[in-house]
């Protein structure tokens, strides 16, 4: 199953609605673009739901990883919301835990980002 | 990458029918992902005169699984540590960290030319197979 991608806004966040996989080939190049394309207009709010994410390799874990970096180097924030089991124990095996600001709870990563 | 899908599949169904539960049957098609993947892309440089060869068994006490690409061969002590500090927020270079955490043993051979890479998986004594 392909990467979807959707977008809303919440309290000025934009919260991507992510589902399928993340792979190299599969999705991967989609979250960058989606990700490049919000900052180059200027968004400096973006949450990451990956609640419906099945699936992530280790090129889709380099896209999370390249999505933050890029968007602190422009000033911006980028956090995670909801992560399946696999994709947590992934993070947790990587050490990536420790690197994004993570939540289980859409209200809460909203305000975090005040 | 359509070949690196089927190889990830057939790792799946293999691991099903050894009658392994969610989260190893993830491991084993993830490794074997990352595995394929490598022999494509840095194996085999993404050259489509270039072929990747697997090889899938049941031994009754293990998976094993033989993937082995046509390129120039690297050093696998040689790749850098993904959770150093200094490489935490790399894009990329994290596949055979995964595999070696993923599989129970991993041996690279390398072949003059291409690079031999063998993952096993070992199964529980008293397993029932599908």
């Amino acid at each position: 199953m392909a990467l979807t991608i959707a977008s809303r806004e919440v309290d000025g966040v934009t919260v991507l609605d992510l589902s399928g996989r993340i792979t190299l080939g599969e999705g991967s190049v989609q979250l960058r673009d989606a990700i490049r394309d919000l900052i180059s207009k200027g968004q400096k709010k973006i949450l990451l739901n990956l609640g419906e994410v099945n699936y992530i390799d280790s090129s889709g874990l380099g896209e999370l990883v390249s999505a933050y970096t890029t968007a602190k180097n422009q000033g911006a924030s980028l956090k995670l919301l909801k992560l399946t089991k696999k994709v947590h124990d992934l993070l947790q095996l990587t050490k990536l835990y420790t690197v994004f600001d993570i939540s289980d709870d859409e209200a809460s990563a909203i305000a975090s980002f005040r | 990458m359509e070949s690196v899908s089927e190889i990830e599949k057939a790792a799946e169904r293999m691991a099903e029918e050894a009658g392994l539960n969610e989260d190893e049957r993830f491991h084993v098609s993830m490794a074997v992902r990352e595995a394929a993947v490598n022999a494509v892309l840095h194996g085999n440089q993404y050259d489509p005169e270039r072929k990747i060869a697997v090889v899938f068994e049941n031994t009754g006490k293990a998976l094993v699984f033989t993937i082995a690409d046509q390129g120039n061969g690297f050093v696998p002590e040689e790749v850098p540590d993904p959770l150093s500090p200094e490489n935490l927020l790399r894009g990329t270079g994290r596949g055979i960290f995964l595999i070696r955490q993923l599989m129970d043993e991993v041996h690279f051979r390398q072949l003059n030319p291409g690079t031999e890479l063998r993952l096993v998986k070992h199964l529980a004594p008293d397993r029932k197979p599908k």
